[in-house]
């Protein structure tokens, strides 16, 4: 298909370089440097989308972000992309796009039924009509209202491009590479300070590249070229064009999105598709210039139908012409530079201006073109459905309540011109509240609440002479103040047309008896009557307005629509529109994609993965793996074809029968020293500290200040001020801040340092009767006697030639040992064991059966000490020292923890001695009760029994020592399970201790 | 993400830190007799000012220490950061 729109020698694409492109399954062809927009328009298409209520047809608004209607989708499988807007897309060789939101095509979408069933679909109508019956919520209403207003459809593969983050400083952010940001950004750089100058769009310049000025003598955009290539060739400055400063957050921390990768032919493999900066600036400058604002008139959302500003762009900077009969619809005089534009380029405009007169130099320039100018009309109707053909006109009365006269005259497209919009987001953003400005007819920044300034057109000044000169004022002050440099550049010289006075009419009013669409939220399908019904339903607040409405709420955040919305209601309401107010704006200012937010943060480095020194050797002996907090540790060495289960149960006959080996380096390790530091354990801990010798260790519980257990573990006196704590794995890193806080907060007269080295030291435990033997042979020097190294001892010893610390302690209940060296050693200590254990049948053992020894021995953990229980309900009662002040004892005088039928720890076995209970299962005295069946009390934790060869599990039971010996039942609803169960004591193994002290 | 200034590394991002509540409560003395409403107070009770407030931050992505910040809760402006033993 030949280009019909495109014209020779205008525009700054590559012509000699073709692309062809997709779009709804037909081929096309555009430039390098188009835009998906401008290739169609290029290729005569319009129609590109429907609209998200009615399912009207639309074409493109604008030529950039203030795109509200060309929302496509882009390729498909894991790469596509929904609600890409094609004014912002470049082309590139083989880019597929299609319209989203309608069914079957975009040329006939069978959801437009809602556009002639609309008075049934007022604003408002889903909080209306689908409040009720709420059963139908979710089964009917839900899918039929997503279905007929989706926007486009998200990937279902995972994302296969690559995003990265970065962090910046600098003195001096500039948004906005327009006149007036590029003016700044020379000043300031020129003045030594560090400048990020950040543009959205791919090229340089704003206004300049569509403008006819001239500053210093040189056409507006060589100017801008040149400055950049100054800008570029300065180490001070970072030029960074495709990247849209999206949010503005707290202490002048703003976010920029740079597009790194869709542009490129053929990127590397290792480009990223986004770039997320993080950029902290001393001071922010706002240029991001400003948006003109469209007319509202019958069926004003036709396509064919855009700005004037999009019209003049689409000419200039891409050589397309939007129609060849073109109405140019203005209220001001900004729409004669594009009426200019297609004169010059020999299509004939017909000027429609709503103001009786206009002394601007830019209209006398029309008049001197013999451009057809009616002034007092304007555009009454749009007619055409899938694009604009004809318009129906009109003469305005003085009043501009009705019409004169009214006449159908052919076109192709409406060029409309509303005024200018600055853009504030980002100042508003940042906590600037905004002011209105009743010269602009706007809302333009008020008191900067952070470091940041706004300039050009953006902060309300539209001749390029001011903006010049606002601009070098801005960088130069900003980087004095930063630098303490004083070396100012004058303020080139600039040429420019005049514009008149605008009108602020904006909203055509409707012909007797014609009830015609008049559309003011284009990606929203907010129209006219939807407001006045919105006013006249009671709804006085703008912010009311706008959620009963949903004006302004789409993702291009109302960037065309807010104030013409905000004008219709001052005028409804007889009031002025700063009266009124405005709605506050939110980042991002355009959509940015999760990719770009998650960053390198997917997969598996979503998060750290923390592994012990003897990883290697755990993946080499057929270790499967669990997540313990950021850690992985082995959970069962698997032979053979066996199940978690056979594994786990040999691993933990092997401990107990013989002996097994068991890595246990991500217990947490917190190394303590300072002359206080047994008074501080003595206040950390609930049990006595003060009387701990040197050499021995002792069991110790944490609690929160509320009394909730926190933490328990084993801590052991090294020498006279120095202390070694172990925590659990899950708790470590919470009880070094909890032990620091303490330290450092509430008793900073305690002299005392505690430092982590749980990954200073590889630790394992060697556990089973055998384990003195075992250590006979790894220690021959040392006296590991049951007198040498008694129950809770410790020593120092030599490990061939490395030194190791030896712990009496047993969490599997047998006679067992810790053994720690440093980390490097962790290997060597490990093969060592392996070795010398060979004899002894040793065998590693995993979580699952550590979890096995533990549970049948009634040793709590992770699921008992669930941030719910005190001590006494584990029956921790005895390490509560009656003597002294210890963290959380003042709040286990609270009533609720004095309840004598608190749910207390307790065993339970299955009656039939085969079942075992699912964890969760909640205990009940009648398996039939109607529902809800009163709860006593739930089970934390199962096993196998290796001991006795059948189920046993703990459970947190409702006055669970008194119901020792009584039988209830287990409910797992989700497994349908109900499993008659006998409650014994917690302590099924060696209840009296015995083995651990052998 | 606010820039918090550690009286010890100096000015660092939010995201090393973590918050810590406020710096004005006291543990209550235990070797008095403590009422149950002083020690739930103690517990639980904030005030939660609009404005000034002076809160505690724990620099763990750092260098560990606790310290002192006057913060406002309207503007998340910070006027001061202290060590914790010195005062606001
Ligand atoms: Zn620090």
């Amino acid at each position: 298909m030949s280009e019909k729109f495109r014209l020779d020698k205008v525009g700054y694409i590559n012509k000699n370089k073709k692309i062809s492109f997709k779009f709804n399954g037909k081929k096309y062809f555009g430039y390098k440097g188009d835009t998906l927009a401008s290739a169609l328009l290029a290729n005569g298409v319009h129609l590109i989308g429907r609209s998200f209520k009615y399912h009207r047809p639309r074409g493109f608004i604008g030529a950039g972000v203030e795109e509200s209607n060309a929302h496509v989708q882009l390729y498909s499988g894991a790469k596509t992309e929904p609600n890409a807007m094609a004014t912002t897309v470049e082309l590139v060789e083989g880019l597929v796009a299609k319209s989203q939101n309608c069914f079957p095509s975009v040329s006939f979408d069978l959801g437009a039924i809602n556009n002639f069933l609309s008075k049934f679909f007022p604003a408002g109508f889903y909080y209306k009509t689908f409040m009720w019956p709420k059963s139908f919520w979710y089964k009917i209403y839900e899918p039929v209202i997503r279905k007929a207003a989706g926007l486009g459809v998200a990937p279902l593969k995972p994302d296969p491009e690559r995003y990265e983050h970065k962090y910046e400083y600098c003195d001096i952010l500039i948004a906005g590479s327009g006149p007036s940001g590029l003016a700044s950004a020379l000043a300031a750089a020129k003045n030594g300070a560090r400048v990020i100058l950040a543009e959205d769009k791919p090229r340089f310049g704003g206004s300049l590249l569509t403008d006819e000025v001239t500053i210093g003598n040189k056409k507006g955009k060589d100017w801008a070229d040149e400055t950049i290539e100054q800008l570029k060739s300065m180490p001070n400055v970072i030029v960074k064009n495709r990247s849209q400063v999206f949010g503005y957050y707290d202490h002048n921390m703003t976010v920029m999105l740079e597009r790194t990768k869709d542009h490129i032919e053929n990127p590397s493999e290792y480009t990223p598709r986004q770039r997320l900066w993080y950029i902290r600036a001393k001071e922010v400058i706002i240029s991001t210039g400003s948006i003109e604002r469209p007319l509202v008139f019958g069926n004003n959302d036709r396509p064919g139908i855009m700005l004037a500003s999009a019209a003049k762009e689409y000419m200039k900077v891409y050589g397309v012409l939007v129609g060849k009969k073109p109405i140019i619809f203005t209220n001001n005089d900004s729409g004669y530079d594009t009426a200019i534009d297609f004169k010059k380029n020999g299509v004939d405009p017909l000027v429609l201006d709503i103001r009786s007169n206009s002394e601007g130099s830019v209209v006398k320039e029309a008049k001197n073109l013999n451009i057809d100018i009616k002034f007092s009309y304007g555009v009454v109707n749009a007619i055409g459905y899938r694009k604009v053909n004809s318009a129906l006109i009109g003469k305005l009365n003085d009043k501009k309540s009705g019409y004169e006269s009214l006449e159908s005259i052919n076109c192709d497209c409406i060029c409309v011109s509303g005024n200018w919009t600055p853009t504030v987001h980002l100042s508003s953003q940042s906590g600037n509240k905004l002011k209105f400005d009743e010269k602009i007819n706007a809302f333009i920044p008020n008191q900067p609440r952070q470091n940041e300034s706004t300039i050009g057109s953006a902060n309300g000044l539209f001749t390029l002479k001011s903006t010049l000169e606002e601009g070098f004022k801005k960088g130069y002050d900003l980087s004095k103040k930063i630098t303490d440099k004083d070396l100012k550049i004058p303020v080139p010289m600039s040429n420019e047309r005049s514009y008149g006075k605008q009108d602020k009419f904006w909203c055509m009013p409707l012909p007797k008896n014609k009830q015609y669409k008049r559309c003011v939220d284009f990606q929203n399908d907010v129209y006219v009557s939807d407001i006045e019904l919105a006013v006249r339903e009671g709804f006085r607040s703008i912010e009311h307005v706008k959620r009963y409405t949903t004006l302004g709420m789409a993702t291009d955040q109302g960037r065309t629509s807010n104030l013409n919305g905000l004008q219709l209601v001052s005028n409804i309401e007889k009031k002025i529109v700063p009266e009124v107010g405005h709605t506050t704006f939110r980042p991002p200012y355009t959509p940015v994609t999760i990719g770009a937010i998650v960053g390198r943060e997917v997969g598996k480095y979503y998060r750290p993965t923390r592994k012990s020194p003897m990883h290697n050797w755990h993946e080499n002996n057929n270790a499967v793996f669990v997540d313990a907090g950021l850690w992985l540790r082995p959970r069962y060495y698997k032979q053979d074809n066996e199940t978690l289960a056979e594994a786990a149960k040999r691993e933990a006959t092997n401990v107990r029968n013989n002996v097994g080996i068991c890595d246990v380096t991500s217990l947490g390790k917190i190394d303590i020293k300072g002359p206080d530091s047994a008074e501080f354990l003595n206040r950390i801990y609930t049990n006595a500290w003060k009387k701990l010798p040197i050499g021995k260790a002792r069991y110790g519980v944490m609690l929160r200040e509320d009394g909730i257990v926190f933490d328990d573990g084993t801590t052991t006196r090294i020498s006279e001020n120095h202390y070694h704590m172990t925590t659990t794995t899950a708790q470590a890193v919470n009880v070094l801040s909890h032990l620091e806080y303490y330290l450092q907060v509430v008793w900073p007269e305690l002299n005392v340092n505690v430092l982590s080295i749980t990954e200073q030291w590889a630790g394992v435990a060697v556990a089973g009767p055998n384990s003195r033997n075992l250590l006979k042979k790894l220690f021959p020097d040392t006296d590991v006697s049951k007198e040498g190294i008694p129950f809770m001892g410790f020593k120092e010893a030599d490990l061939f030639g490395v030194p190791a610390r030896i712990f009496r302690i047993s969490f599997s209940g047998e006679l067992a040992y810790e053994l720690n060296v440093e980390s490097g050693y962790g290997i060597f200590m490990w093969e060592k064991i392996m070795e010398l254990g060979k004899e002894m049948n040793i065998e590693p053992y995993g979580t699952e059966a550590l979890s096995t020894l533990r549970i049948e021995m009634g040793h709590v953990a992770g699921s008992e000490i669930d941030g719910r229980v005190i001590a006494s309900d584990l029956s921790l009662d005895g390490m509560l020292s009656k003597k002294k002040d210890f963290i959380g004892k003042r709040s286990l005088k609270r009533k609720a923890f004095l309840n004598p039928e608190r749910e207390k720890i307790v065993g339970v076995v299955p009656l039939d001695k085969k079942t075992m209970i699912p964890e969760g299962s909640h205990l009940v005295s009648d398996n039939n009760a109607k529902l809800p069946n009163p709860k006593l009390g739930h089970i934390s934790a199962s096993c196998w029994s290796v001991e006795y060869n059948n189920p046993f599990s703990l459970a947190i039971l409702k006055d669970g020592k008194k119901k020792i010996g009584e039988k209830l039942f287990a409910l797992a609803p989700l497994k349908n399970q109900s499993i008659p169960v006998k409650i014994v004591s917690s302590h099924y193994v060696d209840p009296k201790g015995e083995r651990v002290r052998s | 993400m606010l820039e918090i200034k550690c009286p010890y590394c100096g000015k660092r991002s939010q995201n090393e830190f973590s918050y810590g509540g406020d710096a004005t409560v006291k543990r209550p003395d235990l070797e008095k007799e403590v009422s149950d409403k002083e020690w739930d107070d103690f517990l639980y009770y904030r005030k939660n000012p609009r404005g000034e407030h002076s809160e505690l931050w724990h620099h763990v992505a750092g260098c560990r220490q606790w310290f002192k910040v006057l913060r406002s809760t309207i503007t998340h402006e910070i006027f001061k950061t202290v060590k914790m033993n010195e005062e606001l």
